[in-house]
């Protein structure tokens, strides 16, 4: 087996137009922006997009935004230092919104990759958020349901990799990228480096090959922090 | 607000002393974005809290030193952080199941509206605008105490506890003890019940700036917290 993938430019090829997209990371940390960068060059449109949040600066998924790729955001918290590319465009109903609590975010994902259609949480009772939405009492509480989370894609960051697909993480890089990976039909991971099987420890590793379909190497990954301070654009 | 309480209350800094004296040694807590993170910096001496982020850590400490930011190590508001020893990463599920779950001791968070219900809003003033929401409405739920510091009124004067929240809720019935610039104020069977207020303010005074009756039960005791 080997799901090693030579290039990013490869690994976002079979990304088209009108796809559901989940983008790991938390704001720049664990976000793959080799694999953003990639898919903008390849510009499919019309997508909707999966992440915490919606894009900061003029870099990764705010520059998706401004190359108007995506029709739809998924997130908790659309707002960042630079939130421009976002902002504009949903004032001007360019682009939709489905805001959702990050616990239920998270949950979500988790659910649609673990075969869980839907779930009750207290998350969000009696606010604005949970309109619509069936509620029920357990044990004197009330609580909200909620439906799984799937896409045709994930698109993640991780540390090491192997050709079988499993996967460590750095630091709180890892937040929703683990998930994110069980819940998409295809995933593919950006890795710092490609190690040999056998040689992550199996008791070091997080996400287990099983849920991974490509691992392409981007070693000295950049950080979206470091390109806001310098002002950069992309493309 | 008038001229006179505005010279004696309590500053932000102020109010996150008072609110750091009833966490426990030992105890797991979040801090809410922004001035509620104040409130790691005065714990007291010989008890040591274990601070929980949203985005996977337990047991960070303090801002690095300028320069030696690690941007895949960062809080909630996405600044940079450092770990102490004992510190632990894991997934935004296990996060919020750690959130949800009822295994955080604490929840210390800011607000908008606060009613006598214990009604919390502090996500959206409802005017329109990008809606952003993060990690609030999980985390009212599931701590097993759920506090709020803030300002006694809004810049204009209008009281902040109310008998009930005119702007979007974050959560129902959520919040147990509000910490605010004039008084320390439990929320207890859909009612306020005044714990402390500041020596120099008197109960009708006090009462003037809030929006829903203040109750006593037993003595109430004097707010003293020191210069900062």
């Amino acid at each position: 087996m080997d799901k090693t993938i030579a290039s990013v430019a490869d690994a976002v090829a079979d990304i088209q137009d009108g796809a559901t997209i989940m983008i790991g990371g938390f704001g720049g940390s664990g976000a793959p922006i080799e694999l953003i960068h990639a898919l903008i060059d390849k510009r499919p449109r019309d997508l909707t997009v999966i992440n915490n949040n919606a894009g900061n600066g003029h870099v990764g998924i705010a520059a998706m935004i401004e190359q108007d790729m995506a029709r739809k955001m998924v997130c908790s918290f659309p707002r960042s230092a630079d939130p421009r590319a976002f902002t504009e465009r949903y004032l001007e109903g360019r682009i939709e919104l489905e805001l959702v609590p990050q616990g239920t975010l998270a949950e979500r994902i988790r659910a649609g990759g673990a075969g869980i259609p839907a779930f009750y949480t207290p998350t969000s009772f009696g606010t604005d958020l949970a309109k619509g939405k069936p509620v029920e009492e357990f044990e004197g509480r009330s609580y909200v349901q909620e439906r799984w989370l799937k896409a045709d894609f994930a698109i993640i960051k991780a540390q090491l990799g192997d050709p079988m697909g499993n996967l460590t993480y750095r630091m709180a890089g890892r937040n929703f990228n683990p998930l994110m990976a069980m819940a998409a039909t295809r995933t593919i991971a950006q890795v710092s480096q490609i190690v040999a099987p056998g040689e992550i420890d199996p008791e070091q590793v997080v996400t287990p090959g099983i849920f991974v379909n490509g691992v392409v190497q981007v070693a000295n990954p950049q950080q979206e922090e470091f390109l806001n301070r310098q002002e950069a654009v992309y493309p | 607000m008038s001229d006179a309480i505005n010279a004696i209350k309590l500053s932000n800094a102020q109010i996150a002393w008072r609110a750091a004296q009833d966490i426990e040694d030992g105890a797991y807590v979040n801090l809410g974005i922004g001035f509620p993170e104040m409130v790691a910096k005065f714990q007291p001496e010989g008890r040591e809290a274990i601070f929980h982020t949203e985005n996977g850590v337990l047991g960070f400490g303090e801002a690095p030193k300028e320069g030696e930011e690690d941007w895949d190590l960062i809080n909630a508001g996405k600044k940079a952080i450092t770990l102490k020893p004992g510190a632990a990463f894991f997934h935004h599920a296990d996060s919020f199941a750690m959130v949800r779950g009822g295994h955080l001791d604490v929840a210390i968070l800011g607000a908008y509206q606060v009613a006598q219900n214990g009604d919390l809003a502090n996500w959206s003033t409802g005017k329109g605008g990008v809606p952003a929401v993060g990690g609030a409405m999980d985390l009212v739920h599931g701590a097993k105490r759920v506090a709020v510091v803030t300002d006694h009124t809004t810049k204009k004067g209008d009281p902040k506890l109310l008998d009930a929240c005119t702007m979007p809720l974050t959560g129902v019935g959520c919040v147990t003890r509000v910490y605010t610039s004039l008084a320390v104020v439990d929320i207890d069977g859909g009612q306020f019940v005044l714990r402390e207020k500041l020596p120099d303010l008197s109960f009708d005074d006090l009462q003037a700036v809030t929006g829903a009756p203040l109750n006593v039960q037993g003595t109430v005791g004097d707010l003293i917290v020191p210069a900062l």
